[in-house]
């Protein structure tokens, strides 16, 4: 069953393209990791599917139009737009009356259970808080939350290293049970690469790579050439070509495994080196092989 | 997949929970309170200052009544007094920070980015924008009544006690004073007057409050006065502006027979004719649109 579907989404702001026709699939129980540079149509992707801007195209979240069923939508999805958007004003124990009091699927003691994992009281004031704490907050409001649906865009953004661990270390371990979808958005490939099943790059308005994480192990493969066989190399046209110590890093899409075992070590390539071919290079053959 | 689908479609139809959207509203009014404490601590703080001044009044009271006892207009302006300042300076200060809300109510979440946080939950727009216009409209008139009741109450309490200690009998007092009209005047002009009459002034102020992307109170002002002024350059009429003095001050006269002041013997409310005039519902849908207006840019705008 498809949790989102969008179909040619369209976006501009003014003159400037957001979204160029974007066509995307979520299905249910996945973790889709959408990655782009800055500015990519990232975060307007993510607000159109969340109703916070109107856009061009179809699109469907959980059978219901993002845009007009917005408060609807809610009570299945979740999601934490950027980092400390918490009211700086509110106190932690009104925060989770509030929530409590509008949300139908808020589940008050779970999130103050996770809050006992925390340095946060509930008679502070979210404004005394460290962005980190906050983020750790409304985490853990979310996660109290028995949503369908979880949608993250860049929610560790400015984080120092051990929260930025620490959100996703909880977010595995007391969110995801197999059934809930989970879309995150983000540019820091490292930190998502071993939580999501599904990755989405997303480049200048459009979509230029979508794979699963298994399809994209058994697909891809770098190779550490010897220098003397690098021409050899060069000749099954690699996708992208970069320095590595001593040897050359070479990427290869859907190549035969046994043919470059010959030309030097194997490795699966990581979400970075992939996303720096096909988006960093190849932007633009990459958007035309897309097509 | 085929794994995980039943555990969803056995979860759904398990949870059918639901809130209310009177439950919403009021979380939505309560979240308005939490934020802008000036609702209540205001009205609260100016009540506090008029005691004050009562108390020290009291020092000479006894002897001001003492000196007007054979004149008794004296007598009733003396001690009627406290009770009027009570009434009007609570009611300013509820209005001065009707104002201030309705400029800030759906531009701070915008400049704070947490409307991205409210717009996470399932609240939608219409109940957030009523939830605001309930402040000016409801919360703020019935603060004001419970508030100014309170005081003119402890007023007369005091009162009571000081003037029997000093020897003048209370009985004047009480006599003077009618708290049990006072009160019910005081309702019925907070109702009439500071939520059906000036609603279009605070709906006009949280559609800027929605719409403007910084300085709010000027595009709240400043736009009114242009018109003003390009009418009388133009035209060299002033109807726009007439139009808005006349809305604000014009109330009394839609509500009271003309020339009387607020507290006012009972026989000169006119509740039918104020109920029936065309301004009012002009008015009050020139207030629904703009609200109508709010909701929608609400909804299309995001953080600043």
């Amino acid at each position: 069953m498809a949790c989102i579907e969008a179909r040619d989404l369209r976006k501009t702001f003014g003159g400037t393209v957001a979204l160029d026709g974007i066509s995307l699939r979520v299905t249910e129980g996945h973790i889709l990791g959408l990655v782009g540079p800055n500015g990519a149509g990232k975060t307007t992707a993510l607000n159109a599917m969340l109703g916070l801007t109107p856009y061009q195209g179809e699109l469907r979240v959980l059978g219901h139009d993002p845009w007009t069923e917005r408060d609807l939508l809610m009570r299945d999805v979740c999601f934490i737009a950027d980092v400390a958007v918490l009211p700086r004003w509110i106190r932690v124990s009104h925060l989770l009356d509030y929530v409590a009091g509008v949300h139908p699927r808020f589940d008050r003691a779970k999130a103050e259970g996770f809050l006992t994992n925390t340095t946060i009281r509930l008679t502070t004031k979210v404004g005394e808080l460290s962005k980190g704490v906050v983020t750790q907050l409304h985490l853990a409001l979310v996660m109290a939350i028995d949503a369908k649906l979880l949608v993250l865009d860049e929610p560790t953004l400015g984080l120092d290293i051990l929260y930025r661990k620490q959100f996703y270390d909880s977010l595995l371990s007391d969110y995801c049970d197999g059934s809930r979808t989970i879309v995150v958005a983000t540019h820091q490939v490292e930190e998502i690469e071993h939580v999501i099943t599904d990755v989405v790059f997303i480049d200048r308005g459009r979509i230029v790579f979508d794979s699963s994480m298994d399809g994209l192990e058994s697909r891809y493969v770098e190779v550490l050439v010897h220098p003397a066989r690098i021409d050899a190399a060069r000749a099954l046209r690699p996708m992208h070509e970069r320095q590595g110590i001593g040897r050359r890093a070479l990427l290869f899409d859907g190549v035969d495994r046994q043919r470059l075992a010959e030309l030097g070590e194997l490795r699966t390539p990581g979400l970075a080196d992939l996303f720096v071919a096909v988006v960093g290079d190849h932007a633009g053959q990459a958007q035309e092989a897309h097509r | 997949m085929s794994t995980l689908a039943p555990t969803i479609a056995a979860a759904a139809p398990a949870a059918p929970a639901q809130t209310s959207t009177l439950r919403r509203f009021y979380w939505s009014v309560r979240r308005e309170l939490w934020e802008y404490q000036a609702i209540y601590v205001a009205p609260v703080a100016v009540a506090a200052l008029v005691l004050l001044g009562f108390l020290i009044s009291m020092v000479h009271l006894p002897a001001d009544l003492r000196a007007a006892a054979l004149d008794p207009a004296r007598q009733n302006d003396l001690l009627q007094r406290p009770y009027r300042y009570a009434a009007a300076l609570i009611m300013l200060s509820t209005f001065i920070v009707g104002i201030f809300y309705c400029v800030e109510a759906l531009y701070a979440e915008r400049r704070d980015r947490s409307t991205l946080f409210w717009k996470s939950l399932p609240v939608s727009d219409v109940t957030a924008v009523i939830a605001k216009a309930s402040i000016p409209l409801l919360i703020l008139p019935l603060v004001t009544f419970a508030v100014t009741v309170a005081t003119q109450l402890i007023i007369l309490l005091l009162g009571t006690a000081v003037l029997s200690v000093s020897g003048v009998n209370a009985a004047t007092l009480w006599a003077h004073v009618p708290l049990l009209q006072m009160s019910w005047l005081l309702l019925y002009h907070l109702a009439t007057v500071h939520a059906l009459w000036w609603a279009p002034f605070f709906g006009w102020l949280l559609l800027v409050s929605a719409w403007a992307r910084r300085a709010p109170f000027l595009w709240a002002t400043l736009p009114l006065v242009a018109i003003s002024i390009v009418e009388k350059i133009a035209f060299d009429t002033t109807r726009f502006a007439t139009m808005l003095q006349t809305r604000y001050n014009a109330s009394r006269e839609a509500v009271i027979a003309p020339g009387t002041l607020p507290i006012d013997p009972m026989t000169h409310l006119t509740p039918r004719v104020f109920l029936s005039s065309a301004s009012l519902w002009l008015g009050l849908a020139v207030a629904a649109a703009l609200l109508a207006a709010a909701v929608r840019l609400r909804r299309a705008r995001g953080p600043i």
